[in-house]
C-alpha cells in the first residue's frame, strides 16, 4: 500500500509538524537532500593574500568604502539569473574595514597574489580523507556574487578534487566535489537599498563540501552533516569555534525543485529546516495541480496592475495612512486564477502570501513589514468599501486576489513586477530559489538560485599543476578518519561506548600515539588507556603537545612495575610507586586489625566492611593482591 | 603549431590526445580518466599554459585540468560553442539630448576574455557599450567609433596623431563633446598629447577608463564611463581632460587637466592624480563641480587648432647615481634630437655626466630638464651644480612633469628644428603644463598613522 501524502490547498488543512512524520512519509515524498558543508582551514595568512586570518573585530573600523555591483557575463556569454536579480535591488553597498585585517586586496584594489601553499595543501589532505578523485591541474574561477558580501563581486574558488564518499551507517554516502575559496564579509545590516559589511574574515581560506542528494530524511541530513564535520574536525587541519563552520542544505521532493536553504546555524536545525522545506515543496506543487486546473499559464497572468493610491489616500488603516502621507504610491495587481490559494498554508505559520512578500522585501526593498496585502486575506486592513473600489479599478470580481504593495515610486514599480514574476512561476511549481534559514525552522526567499553561468575563469591567476609526488607524500601521512579510528579501536579492545566518546575528542591524537606504547599482556590496556583519557572527574593532561612527557613517563612506569593503574586513576601527584609486597602485606594487617572490633563481618559484601583498607592502599598494592587478601581476611 | 583545427591553443601531447579521440574544443565529453570519468565541455587552452593537460568546463560552471597521461579515452556527446558577447542594442536616440563622440582605442573599459592568453582583451561597439551601460542613454546621443583596439602600452605617436586628427573631425562635424577610451597605463601620456595637438577646443575632450576590467561585477568601467559622459555632455570646461575615480568608493570621478594628471598606483582605482595643483573639478550623478574659473569655456563654434605632429627622436633619461655617460652618448650616437632629464632634486644630474651633455649640446640636441620628485619646480640656480648644468645647454623645465616633457619636446621638434623657436615652444604653456604657481594644496598626500589622518579618514569614503 503507498501512503498518501497529497495535500489539497484549497482546504488549506494544517501542516504536519515536524516530528510526526516517519521515513515512510518522506519516501513518500520523494525527498532528497544534499550538503554544501564549509569549513575554514587553519592557516596563518589569507588565501589570495598575506593578511593575517582569523581575526575578528566584533565593532569598529578604521575605513569606509562604498560600492555597486553590476552583471557581467559567464564564460559561456550569458548572464546569472542571480546577477540580474540583484542588480534590480540596486543595493548601496558599505564595506567596513580595519587596518590590521584588509589589505588593498580584499578592497578590490589590488590583484590576488599566489594561492596560499599550505592552504592548498591542507584542503588537498581533507580531499583525500573523503576519497576524492584530485584534479591534475587546479582552475581558479571567479564566483560571481552580486550582492556584495565579496567586494570584488566573485569568490575565487577552485575545484579540488570530484566523485568521493564516506561510509555513513552502513550506507556510503557520495561526495560531489570539494573545492578551496575565499570566505566572504560578515553581513552587518541590510535596510532598504543599503546593505553593510565586515571585512574581517573576508579572504581566508575555506573548503567547501559537496555532498550527492543521498539522504532521504531529515534526520539523516543532520547526521551526514555531523559526519562531514567530524571528518573534517578529524584533520587537525579546519578551524573550529562560532562562525569557522557554516553549512547549506539542498532539498528537494519529487516534482519539485533543489532549493538552497543558506546560514543554517546549527546541525540541530537542519531536521525541522529539511521538514518545513519539503512541505512548502508539496504546498507549492499542489497549488500549481490547481492552476493547470484552472489553465492558467505563464502567459495568462498579464500586468493588469493599478495605481490605487488615490482610493486609499483617506484610509482609516492607520499604518497605510502614515505611507500615503509621508508620499508613498500605491498599486494593486490582481491575480485571476489564484482564487483560494493566497492563504494556503506552505510552512508552519506561514502562507503563500509570504512567498510574494519576500520578493517585494528582497527585490524591491521594501521591508517595513507588513510590506503586501491581499484582498482575501482575513487580517484587518483596508475598509471593505476600499477593498471594493480597488477590485472595481482592477476590474475583477470579489473573491479574485488583488495584492496591494506601496512605497517609493521606483520600488513599487519593482514589486508589481515581482508579485507578476512569483505568479508566473508558481504555474512551474517550485522556482529555483536560495533560501534564507529563519529562526522558527522556516525559511525565506534570499535570492534566486545561481547557475553554472556566474562562473568564470580567473584571468590573474595561471592554473596550478598539482605535484604528484608531494600528494603521495601526504597521503602517506594522511591522518586517520572517523571511521579507521573506530575500526583501529574495535582491533585494540576499546568498549564501542568508549570508541564512539573518544573518535570525536581531543584526546584521541594522545590516545593514537600512546597506543603503540602499551605492551601486551601490560597492566595498561588501551581501554583503561581510553577512559583515563576521557575521565571527567580526574583531568588529565590531555592536549598532546604538552602532556606528551607526562604521558609517556607514566606509561613507562607502568610498564617497568613502578606504578599501578590504580594510581593512575586515582590521580594524586606525584603518582606513587607501589610499596614492596612484605611491606604491603604489614601494612594492611595492621589497618584490619585497627577496624572496630564490633564490626559485623557481612558474609555477603565482605569487600564492603573492608572498604577502609581499599581506601588506604588501593594504588600501593595491586588489585588482586588486595582482593585475594581481603578474600582471606572475610573468611 | 598550435591552435589549428579547432583545437584551440593546445599543442604537444595534449593536441596528440584530442586528435586521437578527433575532440575538438567545445566538445560535450565523458573523459575516462585513471582517477575517475569527468564529464564537460573542453575549453580553448592558453598558448602559454603546459602542453601536458585538457581543460574542462563541468556541469558545475567549475575548470578542472586533466593531464593527458591518465586519460583512457574519451567519448564525445555533443558540442556547446560559448557566444561570449554583449547584448548587443542599438543606442536609442533622444532629442533634445547633448550629442557626444566615444572614441575607443581598447583598454579595459570594454573587454572580454581572451583564451589564447589567458588575460582579457578589449572589445568594443555602441551597441555593447548601450547593452551594458544603458544609463549612457539618459545623458545624450552617443555615436562610436573605434579608431585602436590595443592595450596602453601599445599607444604612441601614431596612434596620438591618429587620434587627434579624429577628434579634429569630429569637432568640425558639430559634436557637443568627445570622449575618449583608453588603457590607464599611458592615459597621460596620451592626455598630454592631446592637450597640445587639440588647442582650442570649443567642447570638452575627455578621457577614460577603467582600474577593473569590465568583466567585474565591482567594475568601475561603467561609472567612469557615466562620469566622462556626463562631463562631455554637460561641462562648461572645454578642456582636454582625464576622468577617472576620486577615492576608491563608487562616489565621484576626478577631472584631472590633461598635462598636470599621472597615473600614481599600479592597482587603486583612485590611481589618477593631479600632480602641483588642484583637478580641474569633480563629477557625480548631479552633474559636473569645477573647483577653478580659469578654464576655456564651451564655445558655440566649431572651430579648432590641430596640430598633430611628432618627432619621436627623443627620449626621457630617468637620472640615477652613478650614471655613467655611455647612455646619453648612445642616444646622440644614434640620432636622437632631444633629450628630456628626470633630474633628483631641484634638476641635478652628477658631474661624469657633464662631458657627454656638452657633446649632445655640440651635437645640437635639445636637452631640458624635469624633476623626478614629480610635485615642485625645476630650480637650478640654487645649487652650483644646477647652474653647471645649465651651462651645458641643459634648459630647465619649470613644473612640466617628466612624461608632459617628453610628449611635449617630441612635438614641438616635430614642428621645427630651429632649437630657439623649441625653446619658445617647450617654455610657453599651454594648457597649464607649466604654471605660475603651485598652490599649497597641489602637494597633498596623506600619510597613515598619523592621528588627525586616520580621524579624518574614518569619517570619510576611501
Amino acid at each position: 500500500m503507498t501512503l498518501d501524502v497529497s495535500y489539497d490547498p484549497l482546504q488549506g488543512n494544517p501542516l504536519p509538524v515536524y516530528g510526526t512524520w516517519t521515513p515512510a512519509e518522506y519516501e513518500a515524498l520523494g525527498l532528497m537532500v544534499g550538503l554544501e558543508v564549509h569549513q575554514q582551514l587553519q592557516t596563518r595568512r589569507k588565501l589570495f593574500c598575506r593578511c593575517p586570518a582569523g581575526l575578528f573585530h566584533a565593532e569598529g573600523h578604521d575605513v569606509e568604502i562604498l560600492r555597486h555591483m553590476r552583471p557581467t557575463l559567464s564564460e559561456m556569454g550569458d548572464y546569472d539569473g542571480t546577477a540580474l536579480m540583484e542588480f534590480k535591488t540596486r543595493k548601496e553597498i558599505h564595506y567596513l574595514l580595519k587596518n590590521e585585517s584588509v589589505c588593498t586586496y580584499e578592497m578590490d584594489d589590488a590583484p590576488p597574489f599566489e594561492m596560499d601553499p599550505v592552504a592548498l595543501e591542507r584542503a588537498i589532505v581533507v580531499s583525500m580523507m573523503l576519497d576524492l578523485q584530485l584534479v591534475d591541474e587546479l582552475h581558479i574561477a571567479r564566483k560571481q556574487y552580486l550582492d556584495g558580501s565579496i567586494p570584488t563581486g566573485f569568490q575565487r574558488t577552485a575545484i579540488i578534487g570530484v566523485h568521493g564518499s564516506i561510509p555513513h551507517e552502513g550506507r556510503t554516502i557520495g561526495i560531489r566535489q570539494l573545492s578551496i575559496e575565499e570566505d566572504s564579509c560578515r553581513e552587518v545590516a541590510d535596510k532598504g537599498h543599503l546593505r553593510v559589511y565586515r571585512t574581517d574574515r573576508l579572504g581566508m581560506p575555506l573548503i567547501e563540501t559537496v555532498t550527492e542528494p543521498d539522504m532521504h530524511t531529515p534526520e539523516e541530513a543532520a547526521s551526514v552533516c555531523e559526519a562531514l564535520r567530524r571528518l573534517a574536525r578529524a584533520s587537525g587541519l579546519v578551524r573550529t569555534g562560532v562562525g569557522a563552520g557554516r553549512e547549506d542544505v539542498n532539498v528537494s521532493i519529487r516534482g519539485g525543485t533543489r532549493i538552497e536553504i543558506k546560514g543554517v546555524s546549527s546541525i540541530k536545525a537542519i531536521p525541522r529546516l529539511v521538514h518545513n522545506e519539503a512541505l512548502r515543496q508539496r504546498s507549492l506543487l499542489a497549488i500549481r495541480e490547481v492552476l493547470h486546473g484552472r489553465g492558467v499559464t505563464v502567459e495568462s497572468i498579464v500586468d493588469a496592475s493599478q495605481d490605487v493610491t488615490q482610493i486609499v489616500h483617506g484610509t482609516d488603516w492607520r499604518y497605510m495612512q502614515k505611507h500615503v502621507s509621508q508620499g508613498a504610491r500605491v498599486a494593486a495587481v490582481p491575480l485571476a486564477g489564484f482564487e483560494g490559494l493566497i492563504n494556503t498554508p506552505t510552512q508552519p505559520h506561514t502562507r503563500f502570501l509570504k512567498e510574494f512578500s519576500d520578493r517585494v522585501r528582497v527585490v524591491a526593498c521594501i521591508d517595513l513589514l507588513p510590506n503586501i496585502i491581499c484582498s482575501t486575506s482575513e487580517t484587518e486592513t483596508l475598509s471593505g468599501f476600499e477593498w471594493e473600489k480597488i477590485e472595481k479599478v482592477c476590474g475583477v470580481d470579489h473573491g479574485t486576489p488583488v495584492m496591494v504593495v506601496w512605497g517609493d515610486e521606483r520600488d513599487v514599480k519593482t514589486a508589481v513586477q515581482e508579485i507578476l514574476i512569483r505568479a508566473r512561476d508558481a504555474v512551474a511549481g517550485v522556482p529555483e530559489e536560495t533560501r534564507q534559514s529563519l529562526p522558527d525552522g522556516t525559511n525565506g526567499f534570499e535570492r534566486i538560485l545561481p547557475g553554472a553561468s556566474r562562473m568564470y575563469p580567473d584571468t590573474d591567476l595561471p592554473p596550478i599543476v598539482i605535484d604528484n609526488a608531494r600528494t603521495t607524500e601526504l597521503r602517506a601521512c594522511m591522518p586517520l578518519r572517523p571511521w579507521e579510528r573506530m575500526a583501529m579501536m574495535r582491533e585494540a579492545g576499546v568498549g564501542e561506548d568508549l570508541a564512539r566518546r573518544l573518535v570525536k575528542h581531543q584526546a584521541w591524537n594522545l590516545f593514537a600515539r600512546l597506543l603503540p606504547r602499551l605492551k601486551p599482556g601490560g597492566s595498561l590496556i588501551p581501554t583503561g588507556l581510553a577512559s583515563l583519557l576521557l575521565d571527567r572527574d580526574a583531568p588529565r593532561p590531555l592536549n598532546e603537545v604538552a602532556a606528551g612527557e607526562w604521558w609517556d613517563a607514566t606509561i613507562d612506569r607502568l610498564a617497568a612495575g613502578d606504578l599501578l593503574v590504580d594510581a593512575v586513576v586515582i590521580g594524586d601527584e606525584p603518582l606513587p610507586s607501589p610499596l614492596p609486597a612484605d611491606e604491603a602485606r604489614i601494612r594492611f594487617e595492621t589497618i584490619v586489625a585497627d577496624l572496630p572490633a564490633d564490626l559485623p563481618a557481612d558474609a555477603r559484601r565482605p569487600r564492603a566492611a573492608l572498604r577502609p583498607v581499599m581506601k588506604e592502599l588501593r594504588g600501593l598494592v595491586p588489585g588482586a593482591t588486595l582482593a585475594r587478601w581481603t578474600e582471606e581476611v572475610s573468611a | 603549431m598550435s591552435g589549428e583545427n579547432g583545437y584551440d591553443g593546445y599543442r604537444g601531447p595534449a593536441l596528440a590526445k584530442l586528435q586521437e579521440y578527433e575532440a575538438m574544443v567545445w566538445s560535450d565529453v565523458t573523459v575516462a580518466t585513471t582517477k575517475g570519468e569527468f564529464a564537460g565541455l573542453i575549453l580553448p587552452r592558453n598558448e602559454m599554459a603546459d602542453p601536458e593537460h585538457i581543460v574542462l568546463k563541468m556541469i558545475t560552471g567549475y575548470n578542472v585540468g586533466l593531464h593527458v597521461g591518465g586519460i583512457e579515452a574519451i567519448t564525445i556527446h555533443g558540442r556547446k560553442v560559448a557566444n561570449y558577447k554583449i547584448p548587443e542594442k542599438e543606442f536609442p536616440f533622444t532629442e533634445g539630448l547633448p550629442r557626444v563622440k566615444l572614441l575607443g582605442t581598447g583598454g579595459t573599459i570594454a573587454s572580454r576574455l581572451d583564451y589564447r592568453t589567458g588575460a582579457v582583451i578589449p572589445a568594443f561597439s555602441p551597441g555593447e557599450l548601450y547593452g551594458s551601460v544603458p544609463e549612457l542613454a539618459d545623458i545624450c546621443n552617443l555615436e562610436t567609433e573605434k579608431l585602436y583596439g590595443v592595450f596602453s602600452e601599445n599607444m604612441g605617436h601614431e596612434q596620438w596623431i591618429g587620434l587627434a586628427e579624429a577628434i579634429g573631425k569630429e569637432i568640425a562635424k558639430g559634436v557637443d563633446g568627445i570622449v575618449v577610451g583608453h588603457g590607464t597605463d599611458t592615459m597621460h601620456h596620451t592626455a598630454a598629447a592631446l592637450s597640445f595637438m587639440v588647442q582650442d577646443s570649443p567642447v570638452p575632450i575627455v578621457m577614460v577608463g577603467s582600474q577593473r576590467s569590465s568583466d567585474r561585477p565591482s567594475s568601475d568601467a561603467a561609472i567612469n564611463l557615466i562620469n566622462a559622459t556626463r562631463t562631455a555632455a554637460t561641462s562648461d570646461m572645454a578642456e582636454v581632460m582625464v576622468c577617472m575615480f576620486g577615492p576608491t568608493s563608487d562616489q565621484y570621478g576626478l577631472l584631472h587637466q590633461g598635462t598636470r594628471v599621472r597615473k600614481m598606483h599600479s592597482s587603486y582605482r583612485s590611481t589618477f592624480r593631479t600632480l602641483s595643483d588642484i583637478p580641474l573639478g569633480m563629477v557625480d550623478v548631479a552633474g559636473v563641480t569645477p573647483f577653478k574659473d580659469d578654464y576655456n569655456p564651451r564655445r558655440d563654434d566649431t572651430d579648432v587648432k590641430i596640430n598633430a605632429v611628432f618627432d619621436d627622436r627623443v627620449s626621457l633619461v630617468y637620472y640615477y647615481p652613478g650614471m655613467k655617460p655611455d647612455i646619453v652618448d648612445s642616444l646622440v650616437d644614434n640620432g636622437y634630437r632631444g633629450i628630456v632629464i628626470a633630474g633628483t632634486g631641484l634638476g641635478h644630474v652628477n658631474r661624469p655626466l657633464y662631458a657627454a651633455l656638452d657633446r649632445a649640446h655640440a651635437a645640437g640636441v635639445a636637452m631640458y630638464m624635469t624633476v623626478q620628485t614629480l610635485w615642485g619646480f625645476v630650480q637650478m640656480f640654487v645649487y652650483e651644480t644646477g647652474r653647471e648644468i645649465m651651462e651645458l645647454g641643459v634648459t630647465p623645465a619649470a613644473n612640466m612633469l617628466p612624461e608632459v616633457a617628453y610628449v611635449k619636446l617630441g612635438w614641438a621638434l616635430g614642428q621645427t628644428s630651429d632649437l630657439d623657436e623649441v625653446k619658445r615652444i617647450m617654455l610657453t604653456p599651454i594648457s597649464r603644463d607649466i604654471t605660475e604657481r603651485e598652490p599649497h594644496n597641489g602637494y597633498l598626500v596623506l600619510q597613515g598613522g598619523i592621528p588627525e589622518v586616520e580621524a579624518f579618514m574614518s569619517g570619510q569614503w576611501k
